[in-house]
């Protein structure tokens, strides 16, 4: 994953809170191999209606190239579905700005290169209020921590770690695998002082197996 | 030097290291995978890495187990041979659809004696909470978290901030685990716990079983917690042991020795407290499309009228979802069908309160029963529950997610609502245009009986429930 540090593109209003990851994808469409791309199942039962049309008025079927969405409190609420960060993504989605997320779905995005902007809920309401039913260019720095869009300058919040992993794109396996040594040590610890933490069947096979 | 929390105290021994920047590395104890993890599996598999502890990892099949018959169609089927094969192919043991263990997830961790108290355990799965009714560190990851987990059997998580929820009193009869947790929800909000990892504590907690806590632990995620936990104690090492996977012997004995010293100091202090009295607490039905939308069942359908005005837009878009009329008594709001199942309320416990209120009666209208594991049906089955159910007009079926999540094809149709012992309201979340009502099992055997919203209370006669 390539690492960012300032992104511009087209920013629209999603003027609804609690869009949770069942309406970000549908757990119908998580079968789907990821290399068939899942960005046609992002939110698809608020952008199609039941006969599968599209929902003209929806924002991002009026604005599809849309790469910043604004929107309400509580955004990405729900599963731990990392699915929901992939629709976002492959739909091109680059920037989420919300009062507040899921914990979960906040973790995934940082995972595939997605911002999950936090801003103060009155910030967000004057910008979903001058973004109207429209769009406005966006400018989101992770330097400073401001998003300039719609003549207004925004501070955002995230967490420090997500920061930095956003900015370079690390991978987490890769970074994880320099500590290969605590990690044996940390192990070869627990096992020997606190046996019990490991199942039965590590343990002693036999037993389990009569289980 | 201050007291430490129950979180204090297990996070400090899972920390491999901390790095500059607060990000921890935690060892995992335990793994937990299912069909849904087949993204993480093709992670490490383009990746060419292997399962860095295969002995610690378990697979189930539960999102698209089958309840009736086989597979309904080839991509469900595909999606549980995907799981059986990467299991097989990395030497983790996988409690398939023929397994006598298998079951949801969050109900055969506990019920295998996988789960202890002290561990880290990890699921590719939002209602990993539930394990931490052991006084487990317990949460659900995404499927970049569960590939990492796979190839180290650790995780980087930035320690969350502790809040208490402190439920003095008792609850009052019919009043469970699930309305306490709905009524904290509708209390702070559904992201009323974000970025903190709650501890239950209190006398109405310490009250609860196993069954219960669970069920409290695992809906922290609907409050916006990634981590729920109660300290464990007696009832907790009773209910586990001469669990198959739990440690015997000496190992029992030391384990409970380190098990008794986890709960929090007595001068612990948390970043934040919440107190609730249980005895304020009635049976809470939830209304809207969100998990805070609830209410006790004694209420009216909220009124948009005199709201604020985004509040009042919310409230209106999730009636108008819902097909319900602002001001209604809750108790008038007819039903279509009802589930009992799922990771929050598919327990022995659960099966027992739902046949408690249906034992002799007659259900309105249809549903269906699906326990939370092969175990506990067979355990249902020997004390007659199966037959209190069918005699009452209702499915008896297997054991998996089910209709919680609707994976298996087990939906519920547009239009059509459905009184249910699940965990989301969520819009379409039981199926595209289903309109759910959460609430604990006695809540729905009741509507079952009248085919609309009903206090139990009314319906009790003496039966216990809880």
């Amino acid at each position: 994953m390539s690492g960012w540090t300032r992104h511009t593109g087209l920013a629209i209003a999603l003027d609804r809170e609690s869009i949770d990851t069942d309406q970000i994808i549908p757990a119908r469409f998580m079968s789907t191999p990821r290399s068939q791309g899942y960005g046609g199942f992002l939110m698809r039962d608020l952008r199609f209606d039941a006969n599968d049309e599209p929902a003209a008025d929806f924002p991002l079927n009026r604005m599809p190239e849309a790469s910043v969405l604004v929107t309400r409190r509580n955004f990405g609420s729900g599963s731990s579905r990392e699915a929901a960060v992939y629709a976002l993504v492959d739909f091109g989605i680059r920037v989420v700005i919300a009062p507040s997320f899921g914990d979960i779905f906040a973790s995934n995005s940082v995972n595939n290169g997605l911002l999950a902007a936090r801003v103060d809920a009155g910030l967000v309401d004057q910008l979903i209020a001058r973004l109207a039913g429209g769009s406005a260019e966006a400018t989101v720095d992770l330097n400073d921590q401001t998003i300039l869009v719609a003549g207004m300058t925004i501070p955002f919040s995230l967490d420090e770690v997500w920061r930095q992993k956003l900015i370079n794109g690390w991978d987490d396996i890769d970074l994880t695998q320099q500590h290969r040594d605590a990690i044996a040590a940390y192990r070869a610890k627990r096992k020997a002082i606190q046996t019990w933490a490991f199942p039965v069947a590590e343990t002693d096979p036999e037993s389990a197996a009569q289980t | 030097m201050t007291g430490r929390t129950l979180l204090d105290k297990l996070w400090a021994d899972h920390e491999i290291l901390r790095r500059d920047d607060g990000a921890s590395l935690l060892w995992v104890d335990r793994h937990l995978v299912h069909e849904g993890s087949h993204h993480a599996f093709a992670k490490i598999a383009e990746r060419g890495l292997g399962v860095a502890e295969p002995g610690l990892t378990y697979g189930v099949v539960d999102h698209y187990a089958p309840t009736r018959g086989g597979p309904a169609t080839d991509a469900i089927a595909r999606m549980i041979a995907t799981l059986e094969a990467n299991t097989a192919k990395h030497a983790i043991t996988c409690f398939g659809l023929k397994d006598p263990r298998q079951g949801i997830v969050h109900v055969i961790g506990p019920e295998q004696g996988l789960t202890l108290p002290g561990l880290l355990v990890n699921c590719g799965d939002s209602h990993t909470s539930t394990h931490g009714a052991f006084g487990a560190l317990a949460f659900g990851i995404g499927a970049t978290e569960v590939s990492h987990v796979l190839a180290t059997q650790t995780v980087w998580q930035t320690k969350p901030k502790s809040m208490q929820i402190n439920v003095t009193g008792q609850l009052g009869p019919g009043v469970g685990a699930k309305d306490l947790a709905l009524s904290w929800i509708a209390h702070l909000g559904a992201d009323g716990g974000r970025g903190h990892a709650i501890e239950y504590t209190g006398q109405a907690v310490r009250a609860l079983s196993m069954e219960g806590r669970m069920t409290l632990c695992n809906l922290s995620i609907e409050g916006g917690a990634r981590f729920g936990m109660i300290a464990p104690d007696q009832v907790t090492f009773d209910y586990l042991r001469g669990r198959p996977f739990a440690p015997r012997g000496a190992d029992w004995d030391r384990a409970v020795e380190a098990w008794s010293r986890l709960p929090s100091d007595a001068d612990a202090t948390y970043d934040r407290v919440v107190t609730l009295d249980a005895a304020e607490i009635a049976p809470i039905v939830t209304w809207g499309t969100s998990p805070e939308d609830a209410l006790p069942v004694t209420g009216r359908v909220p009124d948009p009228a005199g709201l604020d005005s985004a509040r009042a837009d919310r409230v209106r878009a999730a009636l108008d979802y819902m097909g319900l009329t602002p001001g209604r008594p809750l108790t008038e709001v007819a039903i279509d069908q009802v589930f009992v199942g799922s990771c929050t309320n598919a327990r022995i416990e659960d099966l027992r309160a739902a046949a408690a209120v249906l034992a002799g009666r007659r259900a309105r209208v249809p549903g269906i029963v699906s326990p939370g594991s092969q175990q506990i049906k067979a355990q249902a089955e020997a004390e007659g529950l199966d037959k209190i159910f069918i005699d009452a007009g209702l499915d008896w079926v297997g054991a998996g997610c089910s209709m919680c999540v609707g994976m298996n094809g087990d939906l519920v149709a547009p239009g059509k609502r459905c009184a249910s012992t699940t965990n989301r309201n969520f819009r379409g979340r039981q199926g595209r245009g289903a309109r759910t009502h959460l609430m604990s099992p006695a809540m729905v055997a009741a509507a079952a009986i009248t085919g609309h919203l009903t206090d139990v209370r009314d319906l009790l006669d003496g039966r216990i429930v809880s």
